[in-house]
């Protein structure tokens, strides 16, 4: 701590430099914050993933509904002990901008599929044996301002009512809500009754959008997988069943792979900040080669000054990372207003915080570690004379 | 009066290229302690270099170097550096205060060495910038004062940590007539009434005359003035 006022004196040595030095650094991690959270978001699925859960979907494009009636036949394959199903409903809520995943599912069977989503007893009952029931997550409920027993006015994308209405409603019969973090970010969403569903909708009766599986035994996945899709070969809605997390991992590489993505335009500017960053550090440095020669004759070993010069490294870039890191934190509130629901939700994860650090620490280090050599070499009596 | 520096044979040679450049010669001398001794001479006479040597900011090339019984020619760099910051306070023509601390700050930097407190710190800070009659402006910083206050804040920074020997280039080189006169009575003072043994390199007749004793050098030998 002694040495902090000296420290900070030599950083802010020339204030507008370092004012617009930091402002880089903070810029670069303010992105670095932003896709991070977006890759979070994307392998938000994988993360939360079972591996006792298999996903049966249409073999050739995951939006051609399968029919009900795979249901049974799904449950006798040996190692399958449980089987539910969801459609997607293609919500949207009072306008254009609030848009959330509302799955139609066989209530019972589904929540026992995710027992990680927590439910009231009673509200679970009241779900199942309400035919126009409907449960939501609790952040959206929060969102919103729902109630228990509410009516939920919810138009669909895709699916017209028999009426050749989109508008559909539903009542609000339980919220839905999970311990673990990870699960809670993807509970944006709502289910609804299929029994009710596949009644009043006009097109598509009698099919759904793809089955989970629960099995006995996940070293036995790939085998039931191909059991699965065996049942169906040569059928005119022919399957593809993949352990859950692959699938995650696969919906969404097809957007892109957002991670070497990010990776890439991440290197890029970090590259550039070292570059810059460097640069300046050297400047700083051979404009205070006297400063450091009068603290090497009063005294200051050759260890302590490259201690000091490699610090200021590290105090800028971590303090360019925290901002940075607190920009794109107090962005995410809005980033996530403007995806209106369409998109999981964003939000920069202690685990980003980690990471960020540890590059602001490495890159600190490459960067004042050539001056802090050349100021750890100083030979003060040359250095005082100006040589 | 023991001896405070005692010097032997002592020899330095720079090599710039092919060329050996001999800046002083076969050196002995001693310098009692309480002494106020004047270096003079002209422009490469080597005074410079001599002072460097006692002030442990060089190693010579031959002969010994003992300062407080101590022989630092024999030190390793690092073991240098802790005996500076224990024994020599510097003053340099250029004042050499770092621009962005405060005097305060500036007269402490040689305290961050030790083990006293901030609080601590700051006193010793305090009681040296009053002794150099700065107090009021220990807030200040270097670019704040003048000439004369900044060639005083070194004083006190040289003083602060109670070295063995002040060692000062040409501290009033850079200033004019009378406050390069203040400056020498502080010296004198400090040298009087403190008993700290000063060792001035000046080129300026009258700034000698503040000096118990003028040294001469003349193409890296010695005379006694």
């Amino acid at each position: 701590m002694r040495y902090v006022p000296l420290l900070w004196a030599g950083l802010f040595r020339k204030k507008t430099r370092t004012i617009l030095t930091l402002l880089s650094v903070c810029v670069a991690f303010l992105l670095f914050g932003l896709l991070h959270a977006v890759k979070a978001a994307f392998e938000s699925g994988a993360d939360s993933a079972d591996a006792k859960r298999l996903l049966t979907t249409a073999r050739y494009a995951i939006i051609e509904p399968l029919p009900l009636s795979y249901l049974h036949r799904i449950e006798q394959v040996p190692g399958v002990v449980g089987v539910a199903h969801a459609d997607w409903f293609g919500a949207k809520y009072q306008n254009e901008s609030n848009a959330f995943p509302v799955l139609a599912v066989d209530p019972r069977r589904y929540l026992d599929m995710y027992p990680e989503l927590r439910i009231a007893h009673g509200q679970r009952d009241a779900f199942i044996t309400t035919r126009t029931g409907a449960v939501a997550g609790r952040r959206l409920v929060e969102r919103f301002g729902w109630r228990l027993g509410q009516k939920l006015p919810i138009s669909s994308e895709i699916y017209p009512r028999a009426d050749g209405s989109m508008h559909w409603e539903f009542d609000l019969v339980g919220i839905l809500d999970a311990d673990d973090p990870t699960v809670r970010r993807n509970t944006d969403l709502v289910l609804i009754n299929v029994a009710y569903f596949d009644e009043a909708r006009q097109s598509n009766k009698g099919r759904t959008g793809w089955y989970i599986e629960r099995i006995a035994d996940p070293a036995q996945a790939q085998a039931i997988a191909v059991a699965i899709d065996a049942l169906f070969t040569n059928s005119p809605d022919e399957t593809k069943t993949q352990p859950e997390k692959e699938f995650a991992i696969g919906f969404a590489k097809q957007v892109g792979d957002i991670g070497a993505l990010v990776l890439r335009i991440l290197a890029a500017v970090f590259f550039t900040i070292l570059l810059l960053t460097g640069n300046t550090m050297a400047q700083s440095i051979r404009e205070r080669v006297p400063e450091l020669a009068i603290l090497k004759t009063i005294g200051f070993s050759d260890g302590k000054v490259t201690v000091l010069v490699l610090a200021e490294a590290v105090v800028l870039l971590l303090l360019g990372c925290g901002l940075g890191l607190l920009a794109a934190t107090s962005l995410m509130p809005a980033m996530n207003s403007a995806t209106g629901g369409r998109f999981p939700t964003l939000f920069v994860h202690g685990r980003t915080w980690l990471v960020a650090m540890s590059i602001a620490v490495v890159l600190a280090l490459a960067i004042g570690l050539p001056p802090a050599l050349r100021a750890r070499r100083l030979k003060i009596i040359e250095a005082l004379a100006g040589r | 009066m023991n001896n405070v520096v005692e010097i032997r044979h002592l020899t330095k040679t720079y090599v710039r290229g092919r060329e050996q450049i001999e800046a002083l010669h076969d050196i002995t001398l001693d310098i009692p302690r309480g002494d106020f001794v004047a270096l003079m001479g002209p422009s490469g006479s080597g005074k410079t270099t001599l002072l460097n040597l006692i002030g442990g900011l060089d190693v010579p090339t031959a002969g010994s170097i003992m300062v407080d019984g101590r022989r630092i020619d024999q030190l390793s760099r690092g073991d240098l550096a802790q005996w500076r910051a224990a024994h020599i306070g510097f003053v340099f023509q250029f004042y050499n205060l770092l621009p962005m601390l405060s005097a305060q700050r500036n007269v402490e930097l040689p305290l961050l060495l030790t083990n006293l407190s901030a609080a601590q710190r700051r006193k010793h800070a305090g009681i040296a910038l009053t002794l150099v009659g700065l107090h009021d402006r220990a807030k200040h910083k270097p670019r704040e004062l003048s000439g004369g206050q900044e060639q005083r804040v070194a004083i006190a920074r040289a003083i602060v940590s109670d070295p063995t020997l002040l060692v000062c280039d040409e501290p009033t080189g850079d200033l004019d007539r009378a406050t390069a006169d203040e400056i020498l009575t502080l010296l004198q003072m400090l040298n009087r009434e403190h008993e700290k043994t000063v060792v001035m390199v000046t080129h300026d007749p009258k700034a000698a005359e503040y000096a118990r004793h003028q040294l001469h050098l003349d193409k890296g030998a010695l005379a006694y003035g």
